[in-house]
């Protein structure tokens, strides 16, 4: 064995790393969204996205989804950590596999294009539940809702038919049947 | 109409109500009113240091030596930023502080106003929770929770910053509730079915070792009690991390030494072979285990914390039991009791084959030295310092580095509370503030800070405080002339390379002391 020429030790072998979506619940207070935050910053842990918003007016509280990646140990850890701030209510914590729970992501896309090209454009979209919000006879701008790698390869093709500019929000998530979580 | 008072009133009515009997801080230009106020509150002692940092370590000091929440005051900008060091301490070592700071008014936040920052951004990852007091009528409510969030489950320092503008607003004042609901962050949540998983664990041990740490002595002193009862009816050896230090008696046969990097040998070579390992208020610090993989690889390994976080945080263990070090020991040793186990008996047949082992690494002598008639080896100095201080309720601080170790090595600790040192963080300068808080709690008691000679100069100004207030405060310099444990790495790991670890330009010890108004002794010689 060669001798660490250090004062710390060598890091050991990383497990395997999943997707996993971290779901809070905190008081609707300045500076909370910072802790959390600063909770995954400082303890090097990794956010892919992030979604934040007040679900209940009367008792202030917010509910963020995080989707971020780690190995077994790490998110164990994400979860623990989180329920020591004091603005915590509750952690939930779902694979991305986990079939009892739907993810889904928004996207805002600009298409400047010729009508023929936008009714393309449109057409790409078609299973990822299509609203037009806005249309000019030479632009239009299509909502879509759909998972985060399907957004990610709809994008790409649509840069074809004039995709100009893309806006995104981070993935939220509800579970299946009527069940809630606790 | 109920009474009006002010912010600053609200502050010290909250403190008297959360019956503080000493403060320690500085005063400045957006915490004045605070200051202003003191006057009228003659049940509160305010102690003024010298550096910010040192009024944090002080509270850490007062703090860990009567297991009381330590209350710092301090101004906004430089006054804040200086006691970040401190925070930072506390919060690794598990230390409940309370840290009021003022701050420029609400008005000018964000304009870069004069000794403005953002204490409540820079702290924010320093302490457990903190607050920016934007609406007076939230003062009352903010600081009882302080307390409460100091203390509660895993403690730790908290910091409430209040503008200039709040102090001087009115409102009405509340006392603390009986319970502040701190959204089930319960300290006890173990059950029957865990102990008695232990317990079993521990009947089927050939080769049981108690690991036990700071957490014990967060739990009160009933936790060593309760501990030392538990160690005698099983009859296990016990090891303690740094922290944990006083909660088992130094001297008693049953204890192996402290653990770790600077362990003993014995201690260490239990960790590594034992077949069941109870960690009790310990964290499995990187000091303790080394290289993960390599960590007491034949063990069950079993984990008793107040934070739920700290369990398979850095090691997987097999039974975790998240509760108040007290109240587990008690319940373990009651079912202990009740299957009536008489471990005692039983047991000493079944591990003295292992104690035989640990009797053979015994000795070893590890902490052995060969000892010289010309020169002061600094573990003589701290051995007879203990002999010579062992029969006194003596409370020892340290600042970092070789000293440390040495003192944690050789002087035995025998009651929980009266070792006070800068573990996790790891900070040189902490030993002289935290022995004035330590002076300041216990006025009668003897109070040494074991010092080295780069360490003691990073907060040597505090010797003004403790003159101050006839704080007899004594600081044991064992100086080398290097920063010994910065020099110990740079010699085993860099090739002797000793670079800018020498101190150099040292004044001279005795002329300071005499010139703070303290007395200067040197000792050059072998001592008796």
């Amino acid at each position: 064995m060669t001798k660490s020429k250090s004062a710390y030790s060598t890091p050991s072998k990383l497990g395997k790393i999943d997707t996993h979506i971290i779901v809070v619940w905190v008081d609707n207070e300045a500076s909370v969204l910072s802790r959390v935050v600063g909770l995954f910053s400082g303890r090097g842990y990794n956010i892919e996205s992030l979604a934040v918003a007040e679900v209940d007016q009367k008792n202030n509280l917010s509910r963020i989804t995080i989707v971020t990646t780690g190995t077994p140990q790490v998110i164990e850890q994400i979860v623990l950590q989180l329920k020591k701030l004091v603005p915590v209510h509750k952690v939930g914590n779902f694979k991305r596999e986990d079939k009892n729970v739907i993810f889904k992501e928004m996207a805002l896309l600009k298409i400047v294009a010729n009508p023929s090209k936008i009714k393309k454009a449109l057409n790409a979209c078609k299973k990822y539940n299509p609203v037009i919000l806005d249309q000019t006879n030479k632009s239009a701008v299509i909502q879509i809702t759909a998972l985060r790698k399907e957004i990610d390869s709809v994008t790409k093709n649509l840069k074809l038919f004039g995709l100009v500019s893309a806006s995104r929000t981070g993935a939220v998530a509800m579970t299946r049947g009527a069940e809630i979580f606790n | 109409m109920p009474k009006l008072f002010t912010g600053a009133e609200i502050v010290y009515k909250c403190l008297e109500d959360q019956k503080v009997e000493h403060i320690f801080g500085y005063p400045g230009g957006a915490v004045l009113p605070i200051y202003d106020e003191l006057k009228n509150h003659p049940s509160i002692k305010h102690i003024l240091v010298r550096h910010e940092q040192g009024a944090g370590h002080a509270a850490e000091g007062y703090a860990r030596s009567t297991g009381k929440t330590g209350v710092v005051l301090v101004t906004s900008g430089p006054g804040a930023t200086n006691v970040v060091t401190a925070l930072t301490d506390a919060y690794m070592d598990s230390v409940p502080l309370v840290c009021i700071s003022g701050q420029v008014p609400t008005h000018l936040i964000g304009t870069d106003a004069f000794q403005e920052c953002d204490t409540t951004g820079i702290t924010r990852p320093c302490t457990k929770h903190n607050w920016l007091v934007k609406d007076i009528n939230d003062l009352p409510r903010i600081m009882h929770e302080a307390f409460e969030v100091a203390t509660t489950g895993r403690p730790g320092p908290v910091l409430v910053d209040i503008p200039k503008d709040i102090q001087f607003a009115k409102a009405k004042y509340f006392k603390p509730k009986k319970k502040i609901k701190l959204k089930g962050k319960t300290l006890n949540k173990f059950n029957q079915k865990e102990i008695d998983q232990l317990v079993d664990l521990m009947k089927k041990a050939s080769k049981p070792v108690f690991y036990t740490g700071g957490g014990v002595i967060n739990s009160g002193p009933k936790a060593s009690v309760l501990l030392r009862e538990l160690v005698s009816i099983t009859g296990f050896p016990i090891t303690s991390t740094l922290q944990g230090l006083g909660a088992y008696p130094g001297d008693d046969n049953q204890f192996l030494g402290m653990l770790g990097m600077h362990g003993t040998y014995e201690a260490n070579n239990a960790m590594h072979d034992c077949d069941l390992l109870i960690n009790i208020g310990a964290r499995f610090d990187d000091r303790i285990t080394g290289k993960i993989d390599e960590f007491s690889p034949k063990s069950k390994k079993v984990h008793i914390d107040i934070d739920p976080s700290s369990i398979n945080k850095i090691v997987k263990v097999d039974l975790s039991i998240v509760g108040d070090v007290s109240d587990v020991i008690r319940s373990i040793t009651k079912t202990l009791k009740k299957k009536n186990l008489n471990l005692e008996k039983s047991n000493k047949q079944k591990i003295s084959k292992w104690w035989q082992q640990i009797q053979k690494w015994r000795t070893k002598q590890s902490l052995n030295f060969v000892n010289s008639n010309k020169i002061i080896k600094p573990q003589h100095a701290v051995q007879r310092l203990y002999e010579l201080t062992k029969n006194q309720d003596t409370y020892i601080t340290t600042e970092v580095g070789q000293h440390q170790m040495w003192a944690a090595q050789h002087y035995k600790f025998n009651k929980p509370n009266r070792w006070m040192t800068s573990g996790g963080l790891g900070t040189m300068g902490y030993g002289l503030p935290a022995a004035v808080g330590v002076q300041v709690a216990h006025p009668k008691k003897l109070v040494v800070d074991i010092a080295g000679e780069a360490s003691i100069l990073m907060n040597i100004q505090e010797m003004s405080t403790a003159v101050q207030y006839n704080l007899p405060v004594k600081i044991f310099i064992l100086n080398n002339q290097y920063m010994g444990m910065v020099r110990q790495w740079q010699e085993l790991l860099h090739e002797k390379n000793y670079s800018e670890s020498y101190s150099k330009a040292l004044p001279d010890f005795v002329k300071l002391a005499e010139a703070y108004g303290c007395v200067g002794i040197r000792e050059k010689t072998q001592m008796n």
